[in-house]
């Protein structure tokens, strides 16, 4: 779907977005911040959450407006994504998940598919989401997976185990990649579905909030109208998805990007030490100063790819740009604001060391920066900009 | 300025003695069959791993610096780093809370008359004692003359005031080092150091502290209320506290920095391994040079650290000044570290970012040793100092 787009250039939010990403915000200020410690530490998520962020259009913006989403574009979208992020990533990232789902739906579902989960995905109770590639034999190379899907009768019989899932094992709806004859495919798979189950929880280094797991699938049984788009079309569907999902992952990166150096910034203001306050010294205001830019920088990529996207063009490129640099300028960011606090900057009463170990997985997730890397250089290597469409 | 060239004749080499072979060779195996195994377990818990210090101790791996003739094995700077770097390699948190003594025991061996080194150091030898550095305080990190514990003369006594952060062993020490001012009036020239069992009454361990990293070794928060020292325990004169505090961490400091070489050469060995199993895209990771130039570069960095300190080690047991080139030597060790361990993740991808495959508490890991003993600005500003205004 397109949405309004500026003609020329411009870097202004507008009225509308701008109410969206105050709305984020605060609901980040108010209702992540003071918790994200805490569950960080118990490794779980909150149960009351979903709800609340569901409540305020959190987690159905980018569901169409006509089945009670918010009906945002991916530059609306990234901006609120920031803001959760800059909130908690961990916590940020369960609630988001549920927005995954709905260009899968949008682009290649039927009619009754979308009139039978946008409205579930759009729910004022919330509804836990997950959208599942990875296995233990194929993360980058997603063409790898073994996961598999026969025909019998007027169903189809998916086999696999699914890892390092973000509400794997625990969602509502999933999307799952599977190979049908051999070819990739998508479908959707509910958790009350005979033969699907949870498998074990991850315990990771950071956005220990978001529940990570396996989703295994045991001759699970699902009606053959669960196939989203048609047999062999899965490779097309995942490709499609990341073109939007990594943008907005990369919004996110630079929402911790953001939390971390407004920080240290903060810190680098009161702290003394040789009788002048941090930021009077070089080897720390400029270190500041190269964050700052970066931030910067980082988020203008993002929108720049989300323009693209809600333009209706392809944004492979741009999208690429986007994530690796808002990932590598996290990592980056993160390292140094943990730098900048000095000693208490390990010290888990502080922030900044959760963002170190929250800004990692944004180099890993949604494309490593090497694969990033890679799609740029193929876009290069065929003097592309725009991926030409078939 | 090129360092060979003030070297002491014997022309150059970067070949270990038998001797030294052998010693890292038992390191290693300690590393291996005894820290290892606790490593993942210490780490979650936060367990102080006084199991493996009494076997530290036991087998002639702790106090090495300690002189020969109060009991201890009298190893110089660089044979100290052939051990630490093996230490480090098992787990920088066990790592460290065997080798701190070093620090703590620092200001006694380098000021210590006779009988301070006889009272102070010799029990070390016969039971797994700990003892530490009492410097930092909540407002007196890298600026260290900001120090406000105050130690007032009292007679043939000090009374002791104020509390110290961060201190490494602090909750399970005999005895604390403490800097502590006793002329107010001086700055940094007005501080003392003064040695502090820490059964005295006033000595209070208020908070173990809960980190990001290296989480096996015991980081607290210690408080001195009205601890009375007698003047036997004072190093030094009135006033030496900052001299002394300055040369004991000038002889640590390549030891730390070869702990982030021992941290950063683990991360890299298991990155290495993975890259050549794990396969995608029909290949071994490894045959990409985009991950192969990173090992690369990681082997590279580890390589030029580990020679960094070995430089700085030599030129402390020559007698020579080595402050700059400690500095080189944690400076870049320590960020050559995080950036390996941050790179380790990388290559493990998904995994990386698992708890149960180790390059993750390396990376969490890793960020301490650009921060303690020296941050990689403070090391930047000696070097600066050094290079611009030689002395």
């Amino acid at each position: 779907m397109q949405h309004k787009v500026s003609e020329g250039i411009g870097f202004e939010p507008t009225d509308e977005q701008r109410e969206l990403q105050a709305l984020a915000h605060e609901f980040a200020e108010r209702e992540l911040r003071p918790i994200a410690a805490e569950w960080d530490e118990r490794d779980e998520f909150p149960p009351d959450l979903l709800a609340k962020a569901a409540r305020l259009g959190l987690t159905s913006y980018a569901v169409p407006a006509e089945y009670g989403g918010g009906g945002v574009g991916a530059v609306t979208a990234a901006l609120i994504a920031e803001e959760l992020s800059w909130g908690c990533a961990g916590l940020a990232s369960t609630i988001q998940a549920t927005m995954f789902l709905v260009r899968p739906l949008v682009r290649f579902g039927t009619r009754e598919q979308q009139d039978r989960y946008l409205p579930r995905l759009a729910s004022e109770e919330g509804c836990l989401a997950a959208i599942a590639f990875t296995e233990a034999h194929a993360g980058s190379d997603v063409a790898a997976i073994g996961a598999s899907a026969r025909r019998d009768g007027d169903s189809y019989v998916l086999s696999g185990e699914k890892v390092y899932i973000t509400n794997g094992g625990i969602a509502e709806l999933t999307i799952v990649f599977a190979k049908l004859d051999g070819a990739i495919t998508a479908f959707v798979v509910e958790k009350e579905d005979p033969g699907v189950s949870a498998g074990r929880k991850e315990r990771k280094l950071g956005l220990r909030a978001s529940y990570t797991g396996s989703l295994v699938l045991d001759e699970a049984r699902i009606p053959a109208d669960r196939l989203l788009g048609e047999e062999g079309q899965g490779f097309l569907v995942a490709m499609d998805f990341f073109e939007l999902s990594r943008p907005q992952v990369a919004a996110a990166a630079v929402g911790v990007a953001r939390a971390a150096f407004e920080a240290a910034t903060a810190y680098a203001r009161e702290r003394t030490a040789f009788g002048r306050p941090l930021i009077a010294k070089q080897g720390v205001s400029f270190k500041l100063a190269e964050m700052a830019m970066e931030v910067e920088a980082a988020r203008l990529l993002v929108w720049r790819a989300a323009a693209a996207i809600d333009a209706g063009r392809d944004a492979g490129l741009l999208g690429s740009f986007a994530k690796a640099f808002a990932a590598d300028t996290a990592m980056r960011v993160a390292t140094d604001a943990v730098q900048v606090l000095g000693g208490s900057g390990i010290m888990r009463d502080q922030p900044v060391e959760k963002w170190l170990r929250d800004a990692k997985v944004f180099q890993i997730v949604e494309g490593t920066s090497e694969i990033q890397r890679q799609v740029v250089a193929t876009y290069l290597r065929h003097g592309w900009t725009e991926r030409p469409r078939e | 300025m090129a360092t060979v060239e003030q070297g002491v004749g014997g022309g150059i080499s970067f070949g270990l003695t038998d001797e030294q072979k052998a010693l890292r060779e038992l390191a290693r195996e300690f590393a291996e069959k005894e820290i290892r195994p606790k490593e993942a377990e210490y780490d979650e818990n936060q367990t102080h791993p006084a199991d493996v210090i009494a076997k530290a101790h036991e087998v002639g791996l702790m106090n090495l610096h300690v002189p020969e003739a109060y009991g201890g094995a009298g190893l110089g700077c660089f044979d100290g780093l052939l051990v630490g770097e093996e230490l480090y390699w098992g787990c920088s948190g066990i790592g460290t809370s065997i080798t701190c003594n070093g620090l703590g025991a620092g200001p006694v061996v380098a000021f210590g008359t006779d009988e301070q080194k006889r009272r102070w150091l010799s029990p070390l030898l016969e039971e797994p004692l700990l003892c530490s550095f009492g410097l930092s305080e909540p407002n007196a990190g890298s600026d260290v003359s900001g120090i406000q514990t105050t130690a007032v003369r009292k007679g043939d006594e000090y009374v002791i005031n104020g509390s110290k952060m961060f201190i490494t062993n602090a909750g399970h020490a005999a005895w604390v080092v403490v800097f502590a001012s006793t002329d107010k009036g001086k700055g940094h020239k007005g501080m003392s150091a003064f040695v502090v069992p820490t059964e005295l009454e006033g000595v209070v361990v208020e908070q173990h502290l809960v980190k990001m990293g290296q989480r096996s070794t015991d980081t607290s928060a210690i408080a001195f209320n009205d601890v009375v020292v007698p003047a036997a325990n004072r190093l030094g004169e009135e006033g030496e506290g900052f001299k002394i505090a300055m040369t004991v961490l000038d002889f640590t400091r390549p030891g730390t920095a070869i702990g982030a070489v021992g941290v950063a050469r683990a991360a890299f060995e298991h990155a290495a391994e993975y890259s050549k199993e794990r396969v995608a895209f029909g290949q071994p990771i490894a045959m990409n040079q985009g991950i192969n130039f990173l090992i690369a570069d990681m082997a590279t960095k580890i390589e030029a650290s580990r020679l960094l300190c070995w430089q700085a080690g030599w030129l402390i047991d020559q007698g020579q000044r080595a402050t700059l080139q400690s500095s080189y030597a944690k400076r870049f060790s320590a960020d050559s570290a995080m950036e390996v361990t941050t790179d380790a993740v990388q290559i493990f991808g998904g995994y990386g970012y698992m708890k149960e495959y180790p390059v993750e508490k390396l990376m969490r890991d890793a960020k301490l040793f650009q921060i303690y003993e020296g941050t990689s600005q403070i090391q930047r500003l000696v070097i600066a100092r050094e290079l611009l205004m030689p002395k």
